[in-house]
């Protein structure tokens, strides 16, 4: 039936066509901003910037561009202070999406259940991440502050006793990481909740009437209806944990010493502190884009496969 | 030959009255939930209840040790109990001359004071004692002068903070609508017809959202000065209006997969033009994605800083680099910072709000399949 409904439109929309805008034109039409604002906006600054990766320069100079091929990429990749960064910087992905992950979703599972009021309860979790990060970094440093913040306050360890949690090089990544799990584990929350609400009900029904445990229904029904969503939220916060930058200069600046110097941190200082070297700065975006593709490619082809078998 | 069952993305959800779901002992699991809940509320907004009470704070009781946490009016709200009778070595309430007790603050408690909100509104200038005392006796002046007069500053003039806030209504509003406006046209043209190469743009579109800022501002900052849109609206909402394109696309074109092309056929069938099959038939249907995409484009162009703070100087400048570089004379003043985070946060919170009906059923990515 469908197929002689869609086969009918098909002809009728081909009468049409002589009078009516055809479907190619409305295709185009509908399309070619997005590309026009995508290629102006993102295109031309990439092959620029790609330029750039390959010169020796600083935009507060006015020398201009000098070529000098692939020592750029050269002088980054020889530097075992990078590689400690990008260490950092999946280290830091690692735990913050995974504790994220974890929170999110246990805290999706327990809103799930209708009771009064848990729909202004669901979104009031969700206040975390509709603050600015660059507030979020601020009050948080005040939050963690050792002499007047109310953290070790109410940990029980009043001044002097409380660590400064963000001056000590062993705490600092992991009260950058809470600070990002705070924010964003409501995001995991949110897209495990629309999984969740579109389970269909009959296989709960179906899963009752044969007895099956709870344990059972939750690792053959809840997770692999929910897992589709979860990698989409683990894969837009894994890109965005590498391109962390407001909430770490907001709390540690990079700090202590280079205990939270995340690549996007190192990656403004070598483009807008110092020296300026935009042509450095630019080959170092450019590994990080690489990665982050690759990272991101992984991730979608796992996608794909697990929607393939649903 | 049909399929078993067309549910369409706004069918309703049918209440089942499953026996298992209705015994008290699945009744008390719910109450257990709804009380886990609400501490998990309590936990996730204590940081936000924090920001809320430093609004109210003067300077010295915003970074007191230790830190104060309950509100009181003098000589109203809560003052009884926050204000406690002084004690002598041997236990006996201390007494005045009047044979009154003498009061003292508890350590938790601080008074209520708008000198945030005063000082987020104007600009101030630091006072002589002589001046002060002065000032504090001449009767020209109104009642938020009056207030930071207590703490030995002037008001000299209006801030910029209303300024700042206006840049981001104007901006954030703007592209936000912008976002969503073309996204949902490149995601239906996505979602409905085979075009060439459709994986690979879509993965384009997605990989705009991979860059660091850092790398697209040297490029896009030069092409800006070159155009003159360095530090204007128009600069700022087109380039927020293109990060937001990525997400936009991408969210609207997994709700739109969901509404069965049927109904667009059967639209066209009925004699109406492919326009008006996707203004009249799509668009209602879309409204829950589209209320979604909204509120997450929203939220990102609101708190955007890094662009703001690279691309933008004075004219175009928006708030989270203004709330950022909020500095006091010799320390921060946290009741300025967190006044202005309140009332910026405000915004946001309301529309997500007014929209929470849409939030769980638009975000599926197209990965929900009926």
């Amino acid at each position: 039936m469908t197929a002689t409904t869609a086969l009918q439109a098909e002809k009728v929309a081909q009468r049409r066509q002589v009078r009516r805008i055809s479907d190619k034109t409305i295709q185009t039409a509908f399309i070619l901003p997005t590309m026009m604002l995508l290629i102006l906006w993102n295109i031309f600054p990439l092959f620029y910037s790609l330029y750039l990766s390959f010169t020796e320069y600083s935009v507060i100079t006015g020398t201009p561009p000098r070529w000098v091929g692939f020592e750029n990429y050269r002088n980054i990749l020889s530097d075992p202070l990078i590689w400690k960064y990008f260490a950092l910087t999946g280290r830091f992905a690692l735990l913050s999406v995974g504790l994220q992950t974890i929170i999110g979703f246990v805290m999706a599972m327990i809103v799930r259940a209708k009771f009064r009021g848990s729909g202004f309860i669901t979104t009031l979790i969700l206040i975390p991440m509709m603050l600015s990060p660059v507030v979020v970094g601020k009050f948080w440093a005040m939050i963690y502050n050792p002499t007047f913040g109310p953290l070790n306050y109410l940990l029980g360890m009043p001044p002097p006793r409380g660590p400064d949690w963000l001056a000590n090089p062993q705490f600092a990544l992991w009260a950058v990481v809470l600070v990002d799990v705070w924010m964003w584990s409501p995001f995991v929350m949110l897209l495990c909740l629309s999984g969740l609400k579109a389970i269909p009900e009959y296989l709960y029904e179906a899963a009752a009437i044969d007895r099956a445990s709870a344990w059972f229904q939750f690792w053959r029904i809840t997770l692999p209806q929910v897992a589709p969503l979860l990698m989409i939220a683990i894969l837009f916060r894994t890109i965005e944990a590498f391109k962390q930058f407001d909430v770490v200069m907001g709390l540690t600046g990079g700090g202590p010493g280079d205990a939270t110097e995340l690549v996007a941190v190192k990656l403004y200082r070598i483009a807008f502190l110092g020296r300026f070297d935009t042509g450095i700065a630019s080959a170092f975006a450019y590994i990080v884009l690489i990665i982050i593709v690759a990272i991101s490619n992984l991730y979608i082809r796992y996608l794909n496969r697990l929607r393939g078998e649903a | 030959m049909a399929r078993f069952e067309e549910v369409g993305p706004r069918s309703p959800i049918i209440e089942s009255t499953r026996v298992d779901l209705v015994h008290p002992r699945a009744r008390l699991g719910v109450t257990i939930r709804a009380i886990v809940a609400i501490v998990i509320v309590a936990i996730m907004l204590f940081p936000v209840v924090w920001l809320a009470l430093t609004t109210i704070k003067t300077r010295p009781d915003a970074v007191a040790v230790p830190p104060k946490f309950i509100p009181y009016f003098p000589d109203g709200l809560l003052s009884d109990w926050c204000m406690v009778p002084q004690l002598n070595k041997d236990g006996t309430p201390k007494l005045d001359k009047n044979g009154q007790p003498v009061l003292k603050e508890r350590a938790e408690c601080f008074d209520v004071t708008l000198e945030g909100i005063v000082g987020l509104f104007f600009e101030r200038r630091t006072l002589t004692p002589a001046q002060q005392k002065q000032y504090m006796e001449s009767p020209e002046f109104g009642w938020a002068d009056r207030i930071l007069l207590k703490r030995g500053l002037v008001i000299t003039g209006p801030s910029d903070f209303v300024n700042r806030f206006r840049n981001s209504l104007i901006i954030a509003g703007t592209s936000t609508v912008l976002a969503v406006a073309f996204g949902l046209l490149a995601a239906y043209a996505f979602s409905r017809w085979d075009i060439k190469g459709k994986p690979d743009f879509l993965f384009f579109i997605l990989s705009t959202r991979m860059l660091p800022p850092v790398v697209v501002t040297i490029p896009i900052f030069l092409m800006y000065r070159q155009l003159g849109i360095y530090d204007t609206h128009i600069g700022m909402i087109l380039l927020y209006t293109v990060f937001n394109l990525s997400l936009s696309v991408w969210l609207l074109k997994g709700f739109l997969d969901e509404i069965p092309k049927e109904y667009e056929e059967a639209a066209l069938v009925d004699g109406y033009s492919r326009m008006q099959a996707f203004r009249k038939v799509v668009l209602p249907q879309a409204a829950t994605g589209i209320a979604a995409t909204t509120v997450f484009c929203l939220i990102f162009a609101w708190n955007e800083y890094a662009f703001s703070l690279m691309l933008t100087s004075d004219v175009a400048r928006t708030m989270p680099p203004a709330i950022a570089s909020t500095q006091g004379a010799g320390g921060l003043e946290w009741a300025i910072i967190a006044t202005a985070s309140m009332l910026f946060l405000i915004p946001v919170v309301v529309i997500t709000f007014a929209l929470r009906q849409h939030l769980l059923r638009g975000v599926t990515f197209g990965a929900i399949r009926q």
